[in-house]
């Protein structure tokens, strides 16, 4: 009934759940008890989250860099790159067009 | 496990037989899918930034008078362990360790699915008691775009496991079953996914001392 | 009591109403297109019922799940969607050149038109038509039995045809919005227009807009899943690379669109404040949020019109594309380079003079690419076999007229130009002179090219040139004359004008849209002497142009699995080259059973309770609107519990078929290229290949 393969996966989850909670108390706990302030600590929690979210796509969404993955791997490589350019677009001209006011 | 992958996110393996070679397509399909709606979350997150300041708040409340740290973070601590719960469902499934497991892990998913749902909700009364609402200003209908979008998504998960439920004990673990399982599972790591960036930009990055 | 029932639809929302209660010319030109959606849908009800064709419109093809199918019933769509938009676009024409201080028709009614126009033209013929002609030629290029996804194939079709229907219906119940096709708040927020106008736009575009991003997946997941063995990416025809990148953009730069039409709707239902005047509103994000889709848009109709140039212009010149690495390298970079230009559109709106110069930059560095492929397909002519056929035809004149297009474009890119032609007839020119050179001639190249693939029958080849030729005269007339009148200062969108140096060009450009006009008679001639003359159009056999892609290995119309055998491809260009090796044609040694996916009515399910839907969110009937959302997922649920959703068609039979038609290939005499507009050209092509063609390879 419990063979290896399960057990090894299973722990693989806890170990990701394990990374993803730390990555998570770590900023609650900074704003929380006002540990940081301004863009250091801005910078710290999306250091975090960047990290978190990796850690999502690599236990919970297994995305890694395998040979057999690519695929989905470029996949969301381009998504990324496309958003970046229309999320950061954004930002720009709007933040741009907010200072000439 | 890695010799027999053929999709993105975790395969069901060659002894499933016909699911998992059904999977290959559909699964693909799905992510290309949940990639579309990134870009959506991307946007709405976007146009929030552009909307997170004074001139956006329009003299209303700002984040520090409607946001409640601590029920935040009973609902990031939620969402993640339906996560490690839905992960533990998808390996029964992997494993073939029964119908049971399966709905179990499943329905333990489920029950967290709607706990989240309700602390946000009760997030959300309270807003609305403190004068937050989307009328108020760009700043708060930015918000109530965002994050009750996130909330849409995960009530429709709630809605997808309860079908899948049903159709695991009116249909038994057929192969397109399996695949809706296993797409239901990226459906709810992701908005696990988008939660991450919810807390932090919107929650942490509004509450920011 | 009447609210909670019919929400704000009264007596007055009816355009006869209107017209009866104050019948002014422009009021009656409403009533009068109102009567014509009236009378063309009870017509069409009553001529399917007098020849009893409800059950085989239903069998055969409102249920089908084939994707030629929906194939053939999105380009049908899309041209009756054309013939509005061309009479709207006439109108126009007609109003301003008699729009010396005044014209026939209310400003309100002007800016219906063009906003109606815009809308239409764009989301419901150039996308409908391109999805179309993917849906009919893409499987069949990658040797595949039919999309990834063929339910949502049809559900696609039914949301897209919800869309068109909504704006079809605006015609007789409400008007439309009067804020032009990219409908920009605050104008269009429930402050300045609080009737039912905007609300069409904004649920017309985004029930469309799903069915099409819903396309875009289902389009890359059969390019990436479906192909036939050994047809590897770079042995696909450039068409279906066109197909890969339109996909992306429908994929990725849809989400933009949904974003803004739903926000703009929390405005105009909820009183959020994402666009308005007033408390934090940003009416300048819509209009980024708005480009962000309206750029990438233009390229994703106009590449697949790339995509279809370079097929026509390589089988009528008897040769393989020319540079076909450089042609997949421009496409790609044309999609990507995209989603970074979409500034271009707003250069006047304020921002800093870096961002224009670098939007401004990256805009002219999309000529690059799209240079190579004009130069590109002109070597692929050069020393060619060339005929000049219909499509070949539009070709010529996409040549020359989409350069000049292409050449505004860059002057457009210049932000000092776009700030001094912002907003005037220039720019109308520009974008239809890209749009109708490259997309509609696109399309229209591959109307003809691929229309006897679909139906066994070639289009009469006079009144397609009459066609083809009026269309280029007709858009040369209609619309180099605005590039003038643009330059004098002449403001878009104007319903009158004071000036009267503009009136002879608006007479010219009214003697073009008459041509156009008449450029539309001629294809609808053309489509009926084309099927009263089948008989002498005919050609079953499936290859009637020497073709080259694996479309034209199978009999036309091709049966419903496609292929007898999947096909095991060699090289590029497969289908020529085992013409060449004396590979074509040739019987399997054993054929299996396929599986294929059962008819269906969800498609029409969401297609009639999505157009509910939107009519009750416009009208504010609130009890329908939950009405037929609830229908339409209770239907899409409740198939999800179907299990037995295919059949299989027995080898016997599929072998009998096949058979069949290898006899008649075999006993049919091959033609050459001197008689392939003649009646013995049956669809069996004489090898042949122009002297130095190896060499140029």
């Amino acid at each position: 009934m419990s063979d290896p393969d399960h057990r090894r996966e299973a722990r693989l989850y806890l170990a990701g759940f394990g990374l993803a909670l730390t990555l998570t108390l770590v900023p609650f706990g900074l704003v929380s008890w006002g540990l940081m302030q301004g863009r250091a600590l801005a910078i710290t929690i999306a250091v975090l989250a960047v990290a978190q979210i990796v850690v999502h796509l690599r236990f919970f969404l297994h995305i890694d860099l395998s040979r057999q993955k690519r695929e989905d791997l470029q996949l969301i490589l381009f998504t990324v790159l496309l958003l970046a350019i229309m999320a950061f677009g954004t930002l720009w001209i709007m933040g741009n067009l907010a200072t000439r006011m | 496990m890695s010799t027999s992958n053929i999709h993105p996110g975790l395969n069901l393996g060659a002894r499933h037989g016909e699911a998992h070679v059904g999977a290959e397509t559909i699964v693909f399909g799905f992510w290309i899918f949940l990639m579309s709606d990134l870009v959506i979350f991307g946007l709405v997150f976007a146009s929030y930034l552009t909307v997170a300041n004074p001139m956006g708040m329009a003299g209303g409340p700002g984040p520090a008078e409607a946001f409640d740290l601590r029920s935040i973070f009973a609902q990031t601590m939620i969402l993640l362990t339906s996560s490690l719960t839905f992960g533990f469902s998808t390996l029964a499934m992997r494993h073939e360790r029964g119908r049971a497991a399966i709905a179990g892990w499943l329905g333990v998913t489920l029950l967290l699915g709607l706990g989240f749902l309700t602390l946000e909700l009760r997030d959300f009364a309270h807003m609305i008691d403190v004068g937050a609402v989307p009328q108020r200003s760009g700043f708060w209908s930015a918000f109530w775009g965002l994050v009750p979008l996130h909330g849409f998504h995960v009530a429709v998960g709630c809605l997808w496991i309860m079908v899948m439920l049903v159709q695991m004990a009116l249909m038994g673990l057929v192969p397109v079953v399996k695949t809706r399982l296993l797409r239901l599972g990226l459906f709810w790591h992701f908005l696990d996914l988008i939660w991450v960036a919810i807390f932090s930009i919107v929650y942490l990055g509004g509450l920011m001392p | 009591m009447t609210d909670a029932i019919f929400g704000r639809l009264g007596l007055s929302s009816l355009a006869l109403w209107r017209a009866f209660e104050n019948p002014d010319l422009s009021e009656l030109i409403a009533a009068g297109a109102a009567m014509a959606v009236i009378v063309g849908g009870l017509v069409t009800v009553v001529l399917l019922t007098w020849f009893r064709l409800w059950g085989p419109l239903w069998r055969n093809w409102l249920t089908s799940v084939d994707h030629k199918r929906i194939g053939i019933m999105y380009c049908a769509l899309a041209l009756i969607m054309l013939a509005r938009g061309v009479i709207e676009g006439a109108l126009m024409r007609t109003q301003q050149a008699f729009g010396l201080h005044g014209g026939f028709l209310s400003p309100d009614h002007f800016s219906e038109l063009f906003s109606t126009h815009g809308t239409i033209m764009i989301f419901f013929v150039a996308m409908p038509f391109i999805a179309g002609v993917i849906n009919y030629v893409m499987p069949l290029q990658i040797g595949a039995r039919d999309m990834a996804f063929p339910v949502m194939n049809q559900i696609s079709l039914g949301l897209t045809a919800t869309g068109a229907a909504l704006v079809m219906i605006s015609l007789v119940l409400g008007k439309f919005s009067t804020g032009g096709w990219a409908n920009y708040p605050p104008y269009t927020g429930a402050d300045f227009q609080p009737g039912p106008g905007p609300d069409y736009w904004i649920w017309s575009i985004v029930l469309a807009g799903i069915g099409t991003t819903l396309s875009g997946i289902n389009f890359a997941v059969t390019i990436y899943k479906e192909r036939a063995p050994g047809m590897h990416f770079l042995r696909m025809p450039i068409f279906c690379w066109t197909v890969i990148c339109t996909s992306i953009i429908m994929i990725f730069a849809l989400p933009p669109l949904t974003v803004a039409a739903l926000m703009l709707a929390a405005d105009r239902y909820l009183e959020f404040h994402f666009f308005t005047n007033d408390l934090g509103g940003n009416m300048m994000n819509y209009v980024n949020l708005f480009w962000l889709f309206g750029h990438p848009e233009v390229y994703l109709l106009v590449i697949p019109a790339y995509g279809m140039f370079s097929e026509v212009i390589s089988t009528f010149s008897g040769k393989r594309i020319y540079g076909y690495m450089s042609m997949v390298y421009a496409t790609m970079s044309i999609a990507v380079l995209s989603f970074c230009v979409w500034l271009h559109h707003f250069f006047t709106m304020g921002q800093s003079a870096n961002i224009n110069a670098a939007f401004g930059i990256a805009s002219m560095a999309i000529a690059v690419p799209t240079g190579i492929k004009v130069y590109n397909w002109m070597a692929t002519i050069f020393r060619g076999r060339v005929r000049m056929t219909v499509p070949m035809i539009y070709a010529t004149g996409f040549f020359y007229l989409f350069v000049i297009g292409g050449l505004t474009g860059v002057m457009l890119a210049n932000p000092v130009i776009s700030y001094q032609v912002h907003n005037t007839l220039f720019l109308v020119a520009h974008f239809h002179n890209v749009i109708i050179p490259g997309v509609l001639f696109g399309l229209l190249a591959g109307y003809h090219y691929w229309f006897p693939k679909a139906f066994g029958f070639r289009l009469h080849e006079g009144w397609g040139r009459a066609a083809a030729l009026l269309w280029i005269v007709g858009f040369s007339f209609t619309f180099l004359p605005l590039y003038w009148l643009g330059l004098q200062g002449m403001p878009r969108r104007s319903a009158s004008f004071s000036d009267p140096s503009f009136q002879p060009m608006l007479w010219l450009a009214l003697f073009g849209a008459a041509l156009i006009v008449s450029a539309l008679t001629c294809l609808a001639i053309q489509l009926w002497v084309s099927i009263r003359n089948r008989a002498q159009l005919a050609a079953p056999l499936g290859d009637p142009w020497n073709g080259r892609a694996l479309e034209w290995s199978i009999p036309s119309p091709p049966p419903a699995y496609n292929f007898a055998m999947v096909p095991q491809v060699m090289a590029r260009d497969d289908f020529a080259e085992a013409k060449a090796d004396g590979r074509a044609y040739a019987e399997p040694e054993a054929y299996e059973d396929i599986e294929m996916p059962n008819n269906t009515a969800i498609g029409m399910i969401v297609c009639v309770f999505g157009t509910l839907l939107g009519l009750a969110l416009v009208f504010w009937i609130w009890w329908l609107a939950v009405l037929s959302l609830a229908v339409m997922l209770l239907a899409l649920i409740g198939r999800t519990f179907r299990l037995n959703v295919t059949h299989v068609i027995p080898a016997a039979q599929i072998a009998a078929e096949h058979r069949a038609w290898l006899a008649k290939v075999k006993a049919a005499p091959a033609v050459d290229r001197l008689e392939e507009t003649h009646a013995r050209n049956l669809g069996r092509a004489v090898l042949e290949r122009p002297i130095g063609s190896e060499a140029a390879q």
